[in-house]
């Protein structure tokens, strides 16, 4: 209550209002999924209206809150209720944190996330399961805000599951699919491994300090020694290392296309992904006096960030191109985080967020326009018939790629020259990863919109999307422009997690030519009247089957849970069946069974027989007795 | 001179006899028979031991056995009676069974 007062004090007559704002922000979503799925299942439109009306109301209270406080520099303010008390020893208050760092998070979340409900209703037209998607899409929007808002350990693991349960009910929405089914059911299990992990570290974090809370946890880092503080961290990383994608766990993502496009762009694109990277920001105290931690996540960023996108140089569905580019993405963030740049990772998660998100619904535009084709080799030409999706997919293009002064360009520029600074080998793996990154997504951006119709049927019946969905591609199309000028973003979060300044020189201008590079290779191969991979194959030769197929990871992981689960559970049988059926069991009865076979002998009914055994007890107890 | 051991060992030899006749015999009265034998041998040890401690407590209990000896063998006739009528047989190696 402390807290509250305080805050109330500092923002003056209308602190009390806005702070009850947050909680309708949170909310709203919640009470548009519970009446979506309790009432209004058959009523579609009005599915639509209350989800859509929910999250407008949580993006414009956003907005009034932004707006009230970018005047302050507000640290941590928490509003909270107590929730469970377990004597002396566990507190845990529900609560909602405002400071810089949550209320740009909360912007990005609200303000896409209207964008991608809005084309939603274009997208989703005619799908059997109408209200159900929105009821989902709202569900996670509150489990998203519920993260952002979070003021402890406890309530941000909360969310998070929820938001990896959501994510597993979009994956699979189409679950008729057997494809997206699994998808759905991979997903979820993968991140519950690195969940797990998360909740060992928060745990551990516990029995350190006593308290879960973000707002008194700094104060208490210093007194862990630094080898569990590293722990600590590198478990707490594991959750990130789930929810973000990062190689090991980075393959849920890609099977997660299966999901409808909105969910791509907004789940795992723009939001739910970029939770990892968020929690890393809020627990940045943790992870930054570690030395340990941070190389290691610095290099698992790093690692994803080149990997991934060495893979998506050789897809050919229009949307894993862009989820691996999403990995990558994730990884140069998680780098900047392990590079001891909070400030950085979350500047290019707001960036990335706006174009990645108008890059997936473009996509999914172009996939609508070809009546549910995702293959680039049968598309072509499209920027005749889809002009709209053809531009702002080229703007999130350049966005992406990092061309100024598109955003991608100042968010990503921070995070090589933080690599320069810091690690030398993870700068160059940076640059490879940019110039990979201008090269795959111009061999999509020529392929899909340029060359020659492929597929004449689809080629035909090829049209522009209504204005439901393209208003929303422009709306975002502007972000994606302008976000990153002048560096207003970095500055706003500064105030709630550490800042380096950095002053670019020569290096800036030699940065700028890198996605060129990329660009002038894909254009020299795809950009004529019949592209292929031919040439690229014959230049990598092996090289290209490997990229091909994903490095196996999917055939490697399924050899070893094939081969180390199944020992398991084969030793489990054995053990099973022999040592506790046949000995444990088994043995029981059959000992039971063999004594009283043996002690029926002694019942014979013949009284002398009697007579002697009772004389023989006798004499012995009196023996003992006696003689003893 | 005869001593307190000699009559304890006439007592255990009569318990012994009265022991191996229940044990040995396969008539259900001789068996009865060497039951009291065992009641006797035990009379007798307490009677010496009443003589040489100079005490007749022993010689006391002697007549409590004897009339629940007489009482004893009045109830154990009766029930072998009342089995041969039944069974037409003493023996024990024929009455085996709980059942009648």
């Amino acid at each position: 209550m402390n807290l509250l007062a305080a805050t109330t004090t500092d923002l003056g007559m209308n602190g009390k209002h806005l702070l009850c704002a947050v909680w309708v922000i949170l909310f709203a979503p919640l009470v548009a999924a519970g009446s979506i799925m309790l009432f209004t299942q058959r009523r579609k439109g009005l599915s639509a209206a209350l989800s859509i009306g929910a999250i407008l109301l949580s993006f414009v209270l956003s907005l009034r809150l932004f707006v009230a406080l970018a005047g302050f520099g507000i640290h941590h303010q928490q509003h909270a209720v107590q929730w469970l008390v377990v004597g002396d020893l566990v507190k845990i208050e529900f609560g909602t944190t405002t400071d810089s760092l949550a209320i740009l998070m909360l912007l990005v979340v609200t303000g896409v996330g209207s964008a991608i409900h809005i084309y939603s209703l274009g997208y989703m037209k005619g799908d059997p399961g109408f209200s159900r998607f929105f009821a989902c899409l709202s569900l996670f929007t509150f489990s998203m805000l519920g993260i952002v808002l979070a003021t402890n350990f406890i309530q941000i693991f909360i969310f998070w599951e929820l938001v990896g349960v959501s994510s597993y009910l979009l994956i699979g929405f189409w679950f008729e699919k057997p494809s997206a089914a699994d998808a759905g059911k991979k997903a979820f299990l993968v991140n519950r491994i690195g969940d797990f992990g998360m909740m060992l570290g928060v745990l551990l974090l516990w029995t350190q300090t006593g308290t879960f809370n973000f707002a008194e946890l700094p104060a208490k880092v210093a007194a862990i020694p630094s080898g569990t503080l590293a722990l600590i961290g590198g478990l707490i990383f594991c959750g990130a290392i789930g929810k973000s994608a990062q190689f090991p766990l980075h393959v849920w993502l890609p099977d997660a296309m299966e999901g409808p496009t909105p969910v791509s762009a907004l789940i795992h694109a723009a939001t739910m992904v970029a939770a990892g990277v968020y929690m890393l920001c809020r627990v940045s105290f943790l992870i930054l006096p570690s030395e340990m931690a941070l190389y290691i996540i610095a290099w698992i960023g790093g690692i994803t960030a080149v990997m991934a996108a060495t893979i998506a140089i050789a897809q050919n569905d229009i949307k894993r191109i862009l989820a691996y580019s999403t990995l990558s993405q994730l990884g140069y963030m998680v780098m900047a985080v392990g590079l001891g740049g909070p400030t950085q990772a979350m500047f290019h998660l707001t960036t990335h967020a706006f174009f990645k998100a108008l890059l997936f619904l473009g996509a999914g535009s172009v996939i609508l326009a070809l009546h549910h084709e995702q293959d680039i080799w049968k598309m072509g030409v499209l920027w005749k018939k889809t002009p709209i999706t053809f531009g702002t997919f080229l703007i999130g293009t350049l966005a992406l790629a990092g061309v100024p002064p598109f955003s991608g360009f100042y968010s990503k520029d921070q995070i090589l020259l933080l690599a320069f600074d810091h690690n030398k080998s993870l700068f160059v793996i940076a640059v490879l990863t940019a110039v990979l990154t201008a090269y795959y997504m111009g061999r999509e951006v020529f392929v899909v919109f340029f060359g020659q119709p492929r597929d004449h049927h689809a080629y035909d019946h090829a049209h522009e999307s209504p204005l439901v969905m393209t208003v929303p591609l422009m709306f975002l199309a502007v972000l994606s422009v302008i976000a990153g000028w002048g560096d207003k973003l970095p500055e706003f979060i500064a105030g709630t997690i550490e800042h380096e300044a950095h002053h670019p020189a020569l290096l800036t201008t030699g940065l700028i030519c890198v996605p060129l590079v990329g660009f002038l290779l894909a254009a020299a191969i795809y950009l004529k009247r019949d592209p292929s991979d031919a040439p690229v194959k014959r230049a990598l030769g092996p090289l290209w089957t490997l990229v091909e197929n994903k490095y196996y990871f999917d055939e490697v992981y399924l050899w070893i849970v094939k081969y180390v689960q199944g020992t398991i559970a084969a030793a489990c049988e054995l053990f099973d069946r022999w040592i506790l059926q046949r000995l444990g069991i088994g043995g029981l009865s059959f000992g039971t069974d063999l004594l009283g076979r043996t002690v029926r002998c002694l019942q014979t009914g013949s009284i002398p027989g009697y007579a002697f055994l009772f004389g023989l007890g006798i004499t012995v107890i009196i023996y003992y007795v006696v003689v003893k | 001179m005869i001593t307190l051991n000699h009559y304890l060992w006439i007592s255990g030899l009569l318990f012994a006899l009265g022991i191996a006749g229940i044990i040995i015999r396969r008539n259900l009265l001789v068996i009865f028979m060497a039951l009291e034998m065992n009641l006797n041998a035990a009379n007798l040890a307490l009677i010496a031991f009443s003589k040489f401690n100079k005490l007749v407590d022993g010689q006391v209990l002697v007549f409590f056995i004897i009339a629940i000896a007489a009482a004893e063998v009045a109830v154990g006739l009766a029930i072998i009676v009342a089995l041969f009528r039944r069974q037409q047989t003493v023996s024990v190696d024929e009455l085996n069974s709980m059942r009648l």
